[in-house]
């Protein structure tokens, strides 16, 4: 299965560097919105949880978009059938999507977290990374299972658009709220609170469960 | 590659009262023919007849709503796992993405079918495309397009070739380039859609007739004629 895996990872990035479809949307998306809330909070400094709500949010939104995209070459240019008739394990597209959501998500990240310290992040805040990171990597992890689980969903019907943020976004508030109560301290202006690790637990929680539950369901997403 | 397997003995398509519906549309009624290992039916019929259709069932695409369809032996779909990688390809999408050049969907194929990467490079050859290989598929012309597609569809040495118009957009010259590939003597048993009736009646073995998605004719080629072919579209 690895070498299946491998093989369409290194196919799907070679698409998106060929035609630049999901990540520079996603980060135009992201730091977009970034500039909307400076000039809509007409706030330069956020803190807490407000600071922590607006960035997973916002990165939740953005994943939307890499969603919707995620199997758009596989379903226009024949790459399911391709797939479906070779001798590989089904799971073998799963686990490679999800893998790269992630990737997408966190070359996003890369730039979209930086421009959210300096567009919105009050001085003083944001101090403690490596939680930060723990924190991305594990909501990440979450959007990306999700996300490649309804993408292959959405992207066999006509309403794709509407159909994969009308359940992703339900399914992901878990997400969002372990994310923001994790993050929420660590945006704190006078120092970093104590970081609730009961967040991060929660979140390994829910990509453990939805890892399983799709693993489980995939297969049957991919039949006519 | 295909491999060898129990099955072997059997026909590499027995379909029994085969029957497949789209909501209230009914594609397929009680399709039933054999096809032995190495043979070829051609199969005729207007637009709408269920032709395609029947093609993505054989390919383990669909599942069939009615009957029963087994391909290189294996039970569909129950078994379809048994002949994933045993079967070639070559409908009107030919699955291949755009954005990539002809030799990287020919390599990432090869990978899904544990294909070494000298027979792509064969196949290119082959069919004459060896100095757009480095090109984006989208580049390519419609009959280059199909070249690489038909390179795509026996990169792992079929059993079961599946062809939907094969020589579609293809010169004189590309017809006679994939005809050791996918002609008479490449060797598979072949489903061959045609609307060359003269054509398809050279290629093969036995000659299935579809008319709304029934078997509107079934006989040997020798004793098919053209009228009978035509009368099919009348």
């Amino acid at each position: 299965m690895r070498t299946t895996v491998a093989a369409l990872i290194r196919k799907d990035l070679r698409l998106e560097l060929r035609s630049f479809e999901s990540v520079p949307a996603m980060l135009m998306f992201s730091v977009s919105t970034f500039v909307l809330f400076h000039f809509g909070l007409d706030r330069g400094a956020l803190d807490g949880d407000l600071a922590a709500g607006v960035l997973w949010v916002t990165l939740l939104l953005a994943a939307v978009l890499g969603m919707n995209r995620l199997f758009v070459a596989e379903q226009e240019q024949g790459g399911f059938d391709g797939f479906l008739m070779a001798p590989v394990d089904r799971t073998a597209l799963f686990v490679a999507k999800a893998l790269v959501l992630f990737g997408y998500l966190a070359a996003v990240e890369l730039v979209a977290v930086p421009a959210f310290v300096v567009l919105l992040l009050a001085p003083g805040a944001g101090q403690a990374l490596p939680e930060l990171l723990a924190v991305l990597v594990l909501a990440d992890a979450g959007i990306a299972v999700v996300g490649t689980l309804i993408g292959a969903l959405g992207v066999q019907t006509r309403a794709r658009d509407l159909i994969v943020p009308l359940i992703a976004l339900p399914l992901l508030v878990p997400v969002v709220i372990a994310a923001a109560e994790a993050s929420a301290p660590l945006f704190a202006v006078a120092g970093a609170d104590p970081f609730p690790g009961r967040w991060l637990l929660v979140l390994a929680l829910y990509d453990a469960v939805f890892g399983l539950l799709a693993y489980a369901v995939f297969d049957y997403l991919l039949e006519e | 590659m295909a491999t060898a397997t129990a099955g072997d003995s059997l026909p590499a398509v027995a379909l029994d009262g085969v029957g497949r519906a789209y909501g209230e549309r009914v594609a397929l009624r009680e399709v039933s023919f054999t096809l032995a290992r190495g043979a070829t039916v051609a199969v005729f019929g207007a637009n709408g007849a269920g032709k395609t259709t029947l093609l993505r069932i054989l390919a383990g695409l669909l599942r069939p709503h009615a009957g029963s369809a087994r391909v290189l032996g294996a039970e569909l779909p129950r078994e379809a796992y048994r002949a994933r990688g045993r079967i070639g390809l070559l409908g009107h999408d030919p699955m291949l993405y755009r954005d990539l050049t002809v030799r990287e969907n020919l390599r990432f194929h090869g990978r899904l079918h544990g294909v070494d990467e000298t027979r792509a490079e064969t196949l290119v050859a082959q069919v004459g495309l060896a100095a757009r290989a480095d090109d984006p598929v989208r580049t390519l012309s419609r009959g280059m397009t199909q070249r690489a597609a038909i390179c795509r569809a026996v990169l792992h040495a079929p059993e079961l070739l599946l062809l939907d118009e094969p020589l579609a957009n293809l010169d004189p010259g590309g017809a006679a380039a994939v005809a050791p590939l996918i002609g008479r003597a490449a060797g598979p048993a072949r489903v061959l859609i045609s609307h060359a009736a003269e054509q398809g009646l050279a290629e093969a073995d036995d000659v299935l007739g579809l008319r709304e998605g029934r078997v509107a004719l079934w006989a040997p080629a020798a004793q098919v004629g053209l009228s009978d072919v035509r009368g099919l579209y009348a």
